[in-house]
């Protein structure tokens, strides 16, 4: 296999891993999946993790080496970087839209409240400033009363 | 830069090694202390709070401020050839940095959200400043901690708020709970001459720039809660050389009881 293609493959494998709490999207359209390069012969791929205290990023280095590993690289690594500091700016525009099919608001830095993924209306009011997970906040539509959580702007 | 040997897992030596890495080292451990023990109190709350969206937000907190206190460990842990968890779980109480305040019983839900607040309220205003540290481990730390602690003043200082323009009975455990923790505000903005040394290398913001915006914060928090401003007081001071309150031996023998009693136990 040429170097080109490896290295395809192995962005693949890594790209395609879900993220543990929200599965409905991967850790690629998440913006957490940051390189897979070649280190000499070795795979690396570099994930950065979203809030510094989320319990979510050690599976996800563990579940990219199983991924890496299941597509043939077995000895590749795992890097995790902090810097630049992951921001929901950098979740890809696919990655809003699977949030929006999977009923949790997208972050959206224009709007004070969220728009209700549901039913679309826009009133909405919060619930809570903290939720299920540190990324997301709980919120309530107030035309059809059904509570949501959205992504934290961050 | 001093070469620096391992260090035996007490910890305690690190003052007494001269050099510029101890410095930073200790710079390291002064905020990985605060933020894992103020991490620990906070999830002292959960299944315990008020209420069910209290106990997301406070375990969330906590969360939050122990994985900023795993990235400092994992940075002084580079330079001491220490692990994290030798860090956080195999330092007697002597040997930690963290200042008085985190380390006081949780009290009530008003004592804990005032703490909450006079301490993020700091920590805000460091880690805005330490993103643009000359150390770049820090400043990639602060890049992130900053983003989740502006987030946690908020929170506290809105409930402040409630509490203080609330009842009779809110505004009175949220003046006792401001009052009694007044006087252990000042050792948060402490220096001395190892501080000195790393802020005058660019690592460290300077606490004396930084503690106008805190005022700010805290002051205007007050107005809109109509709590009343303590006087200013004698300070507690001592934790940032390890003399700590007899609380901080009861949380660690809880925080460390599994490495106590099953060295090099891993999941």
């Amino acid at each position: 296999m040429s170097t080109d293609d490896r290295l395809a493959r192995a962005r693949e494998a890594a790209a395609a891993v879900p993220d543990p709490e929200i599965p409905a999207l991967t850790i690629a359209d998440l913006g957490m999946l940051r390189d897979v390069a070649l280190d000499g012969d070795t795979i690396v791929a570099t994930i950065t993790p979203s809030y510094s205290g989320c319990p979510a990023t050690q599976p996800i280095a563990c579940d990219v080496a199983d991924a890496l590993a299941r597509a043939g690289f077995a000895d590749a690594k795992v890097r995790t970087v902090l810097a630049p500091a992951w921001s929901t700016d950098w979740i890809t525009e696919t990655g809003r839209r699977k949030l929006a099919e999977a009923g949790i608001a997208p972050p959206d830095r224009a709007r004070a409240r969220p728009a209700c993924p549901l039913c679309g209306r826009a009133e909405t009011e919060q619930l809570s400033a903290f939720g299920s997970t540190p990324c997301k906040a709980l919120h309530r539509c107030l035309t059809c009363r059904e509570p949501f959580e959205a992504f934290k702007c961050h | 830069m001093s070469s620096v040997t391992p260090a035996k897992a007490g910890g305690q030596a690190l003052d007494r090694r001269a050099g510029g890495d101890d410095e930073l080292v200790l710079a390291l451990l002064r905020r990985a202390d605060d933020a894992l023990i103020l991490g620990h109190r906070t999830s002292e709350w959960t299944g315990h709070a008020p209420l069910l969206e209290e106990e997301l937000a406070l375990a969330n907190i906590a969360l939050d401020l122990i994985g900023q206190a795993r990235l400092l460990y994992a940075e002084a842990g580079a330079l001491t050839g220490q692990t994290e968890d030798q860090l956080a779980y195999l330092r007697d109480a002597p040997a930690w940095r963290n200042a008085l305040i985190v380390e006081l019983p949780n009290s009530d839900f008003a004592f804990t959200i005032a703490r909450l607040l006079l301490v993020s309220a700091a920590s805000d205003v460091f880690w805005r400043a330490a993103t643009a540290s000359t150390h770049a481990g820090l400043a990639a730390i602060a890049a992130k901690a900053e983003k989740e602690t502006a987030y946690h003043v908020r929170h506290a200082a809105e409930w402040l708020v409630r509490l203080g323009d609330g009842t009779a009975e809110s505004r009175r455990r949220a003046q006792d709970a401001l009052d009694a923790l007044w006087p252990y505000t000042g050792e948060v903005f402490e220096i001395d001459a190892a501080d000195h040394a790393t802020i005058d290398a660019g690592v460290l913001p300077d606490p004396a720039d930084l503690r106008p915006a805190w005022e700010a914060t805290i002051y205007a928090t007050l107005a809109r809660a109509t709590l009343i401003r303590p006087a200013e007081c004698w300070m507690q001071s001592g934790g940032r050389y390890g003399r700590h309150t007899e609380h901080l031996g009861h949380l660690l023998a809880e925080l460390q009881f599994m490495q106590r009693a099953y060295p090099g136990a891993t999941w």
